[in-house]
């Protein structure tokens, strides 16, 4: 009936909008997120208790920047590659956020051809997503090794403040470590979309339940996440 | 429509999610070993926890004999009295406290009470357990390494906590904070379970506001827990840096014994204002899901329905949301800026507003209700004299002018013994007296549970009473002897004879109280599904102890809140949640 006023009994069963929905949702029974499933519900959690772990860091970095009475070196001067005989800032940061950002594109078009269910192209964008993330961390190590090369240690640094070196290989380090955990749930999810677990719904080695295509969706969240703080760091660290 | 049971005033909706498929154990070890069966983990949870316990029980008589017969002992010097307090404290608030409400309670009682057949993902449930074992076994290594535990306080303050002249400064130090970041690991991983298990697994029915509070309890505080923790971990590591790497996050430039050390630049309120942004709440983490089970044991002991439901709710999730801008109330005299102390004080004050409602409604559900002094109630009355007593203490804590000379005194040792302390562990010896027949399907001693409830209470009101006025005097806290100080009277000195040789009884009585736990898991008296007439969901289940899963073959749906005691014209006197019928009380009144 396009064309009828909708009755009451319709007005009432019409799904709410905003604000009323969201206290729907909590005052009913069994769910609170009614969109969510307990993997997703799960990974948002997850994602917010860690984002207190890089904040508590970001802030401690903050922190001892303050308290260390050695002038902080000039980020600008330390990151900069000489390129060609060019002296270029920075750039080396500025390929790897490039790299790690498109992998999160590679990643969101995975999660699409994942809900079409398109076994293919799932897998080959999710490991186009891992070498990305495998490229950042490899850049990461050139990065680090090059400051090491340079003196800076975790615990001196010649260049100013020690605490350059601390906060700089213990976040770059926790970070780069979530990228590396991301890269291998990466290539294990893809093995299992490659090989169709989900489509046969075969059960986990560990967990002996069925996996569904929402992984793929649950990991591009971690991984969104992960690439989110990186801007955080690149922002706090190499910029200020 | 079929769903719709006779009398129910609200059609209860179809189940949105479908039945979970269970993990099946097919041998003894994936059973009782590796189980994922979050009773079992639970379970496994619990008696790890009071083992551990046991350690911070005995090391709590050694510091009470070091400091009411000082000079005594000769294997207790100031170096170990250190290790004594520290390891004593950090058992007793993480390991022993957080592990047994979260890990034991929570994973016992949620799915149960939800009425959920396991907790969402059971894997990583039983990953939580072991990485928690592993944890606590890294930390009793440190009494076996070279130099022993570390003796820093429990607080762990740098740069004291890895210098040299520290006791433990070798390697407890280090396995200490290996230890920690372990356990907030494997919390994390049962941690989300718990908190997903709650808002997305209940059964039909079971709205938020029908849950009783003891859920309400435990699963805020594990939020907490999920957003406290993160701070202890990241101080943990950016320490174990300092320590192993030399890096001086915390650490200021030092000179030791004529020498400069390699140190400086660091901030050592870096890591208090990080110990405390967890340390805080942590005091509600283990308080929150007391108030919970405290409030499940007085109604239902009391045969009535909880005083102000939706207050008590809305109490505990303010509480906890509170509690996360207060940590600044243990730096008073770190040194802060007055507006600071200020802003502090006023927090720290507010939080006993919703904390006095609690008490007040806790209270006026035992008015006029039908007391019966059983095991569980006895405890929940012990408790709410304690927690009252302690949280005045605390108002006086609060107060900066007040904190200054109070800071560091035995005064401080009796108010967190009295709230955090003694008053949890009674609503844990309660809730184990109440839920151990359905755990085990008989009762607990009766002769054996009083004996144990007297000695236990009174017996920490004459260990921790007499503190008060010892601080009051001036009496230092974490000093292994007093010495000849011109302000303590000999008075003080029998007064602390006194405290220990009560201290020691109480450790007696706990354990009448193990021995009870074991015996009676043969000799008890067999307790049927539900002795005390109880309306929560776990005492519906169609076997006791509950099998895998629960509920057999159809998952329980829920018509009610938890409360519905005493209900006229009931055949019983009560109404469990999944009884159909007409609904009562505020929860389920839409109609
Ligand atoms: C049998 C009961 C207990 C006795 C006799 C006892 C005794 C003591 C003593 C003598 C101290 C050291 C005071 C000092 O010299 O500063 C202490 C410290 C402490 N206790 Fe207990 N305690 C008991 C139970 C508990 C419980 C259940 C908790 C759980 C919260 C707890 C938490 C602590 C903490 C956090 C410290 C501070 C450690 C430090 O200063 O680093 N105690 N206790
Ligand atoms: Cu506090």
């Amino acid at each position: 009936m396009p064309d009828s006023t909708p009755t009451h009994a319709q007005a009432a069963m019409a799904p709410q909008a905003g604000w009323q929905s969201l206290v729907a949702d909590w005052s009913s029974d069994q769910r609170a997120f009614k969109s969510a499933s307990w993997g997703k519900a799960m990974m948002w959690i997850f994602l917010l208790s860690d984002t207190f772990i890089f904040g508590c860091f970001l802030l401690a970095y903050m922190t001892v920047r303050m308290s260390t009475t050695v002038p902080w070196p000039n980020p600008s001067e330390v990151f900069a590659l000489e390129i060609a005989g060019t002296n270029l800032p920075l750039i080396l940061i500025a390929i790897m956020t490039f790299v790690l950002i498109s992998s999160s594109g590679t990643m969101a078009m995975a999660v699409n051809y994942g809900y079409r269910r398109d076994r293919v192209k799932t897998a080959v964008l999710m490991l186009v997503t891992a070498a990305f993330g495998a490229t950042f961390v490899g850049m990461q190590a050139f990065e680090w090794s090059k400051l090491i090369h340079e003196g800076v240690r975790p615990w001196e640094n010649p260049l100013g403040a020690p605490q350059f070196g601390a906060a700089f290989f213990m976040i770059t380090g926790f970070h780069g470590t979530h990228v590396t955990i991301g890269v291998i749930f990466l290539l294990i999810i893809a093995r299992k979309v490659w090989r169709g677990d989900f489509d046969q719904e075969r059960r986990g080695f560990f967990t002996s339940r069925k996996g569904r295509y929402e992984v793929v969706e649950i990991m591009g969240l971690y991984w969104h996440f992960v690439d989110l703080v990186w801007v955080f760091i690149f922002a706090l660290f190499y910029l200020w | 429509m079929s769903g719709m049971a006779p009398g129910a005033d609200q059609a209860i909706p179809p189940a949105e999610t479908a039945e979970v498929e269970l993990y099946h154990p097919h041998s003894w070890l994936t059973k009782y070993v590796f189980s994922q069966d979050a009773k079992v983990i639970g379970i496994q949870y619990s008696l790890t926890a009071i083992a551990i316990g046991m350690v911070a029980l005995v090391l709590s008589w050694l510091m009470r004999l070091q400091l009411g017969f000082p000079g005594t002992f000769s294997f207790i010097d100031a170096n170990t009295y250190y290790q004594f307090i520290t390891m004593h404290g950090m058992i007793m608030v993480v390991y022993l406290l957080t592990a047994l409400f979260l890990g034991g309670f929570g994973n016992y009682l949620i799915p149960l009470m939800v009425g959920a057949r396991d907790m969402v993902f059971p894997y990583v449930n039983m990953l939580s357990y072991w990485i928690y074992l592993l944890a606590v076994l890294v930390l009793v290594a440190s009494f076996f390494v070279p130099g022993g535990p570390t003796g820093a306080g429990w607080t762990l303050y740098p740069p004291q906590a890895i210098l040299s002249g520290t006791p433990g400064q070798e390697w407890g130090i280090i396995l200490m904070l290996l230890s920690l970041a372990l356990f907030i690991i494997g919390f994390t991983m049962g941690g989300l379970n718990y908190a997903v298990t709650v808002l997305q697994a209940r059964a039909r029915g079971m709205t938020l506001m029908r849950m009783p509070l003891t859920v309400w309890g435990i699963f805020t505080a594990t939020v907490m827990a999920l957003l406290a923790f993160p701070a202890l971990f990241v101080g943990a590591v950016m320490m174990l840096f300092d320590r192993l790497l030399g890096t001086s996050f915390f650490m200021p430039t030092l000179v030791e014994m004529g020498q400069q050390l390699r140190y400086g630049g660091g901030s050592p309120i870096l890591f208090q204002h990080l110990f405390w942004f967890f340390g805080h709440p942590e005091v509600y983490i283990v308080a929150l899901p007391a108030f919970g089970i405290v409030s499940d044991l007085i109604s239902t002991h009391a045969r009535r329905n909880i005083f102000g439901y939706r207050m008590m709710v809305w109490a505990i999730v303010i509480i906890g949301a509170l509690s996360f801008v207060v940590w600044a109330h243990h730096m008073y005299v770190s040194g802060m800026h007055p507006y600071f102390g200020f802003f502090f004080a006023t927090t720290t004050l507010i939080i006993a507003i919703p904390t006095a409602i609690k008490v007040y409604n806790w209270v006026l559900t035992l008015w006029r209700g039908n007391i019966h002094l059983t095991l569980p109630m006895l405890f929940a009355l012990a408790f709410i004299v304690t927690f009252v007593n302690g949280g005045l203490t605390g108002l006086f804590l609060g107060n900066v002018v007040v904190d200054v000379p109070l800071s560091d005194t035995m005064f401080v040792v009796a108010h967190f013994h009295m709230v955090m302390g003694v008053a949890p562990i009674l609503v844990i010896f309660g809730g184990i007296y109440h839920w151990y027949p359905k755990i085990t399907g008989r009762m607990m001693n009766e002769a054996m549970g009083q004996f144990h409830f007297w000695v236990t209470f009174l017996g920490a009101y004459a260990i921790f009473f007499p503190m008060h006025y010892l601080g009051l005097l001036g009496i230092p806290r974490r000093y292994h002897e007093l010495g000849e100080m011109s302000f303590v009277p000999a008075s003080a000195h029998d007064l602390n004879a006194f405290i220990s040789i009560v201290a020691l009884v109480v450790g007696f009585a706990q354990l009448v109280f193990l021995f009870n736990l074991a015996w009676s898991l043969r000799h008890g008296r067999l307790a049927g599904g539900n002795p005390w007439n109880a309306t929560t969901l776990e005492w519906q289940t169609p076997e006791t102890p509950p099998g895998h899963g629960n509920w057999g073959k159809e998952l329980p749906v829920v018509y009610r809140w938890a409360y519905d005691y005493s209900v006229p014209g009931a055949e019983q006197d009560y109404l469990p949640q999944n009884h159909p019928g007409p609904a009562r009380g505020t929860a389920g009144t839409a109609a």
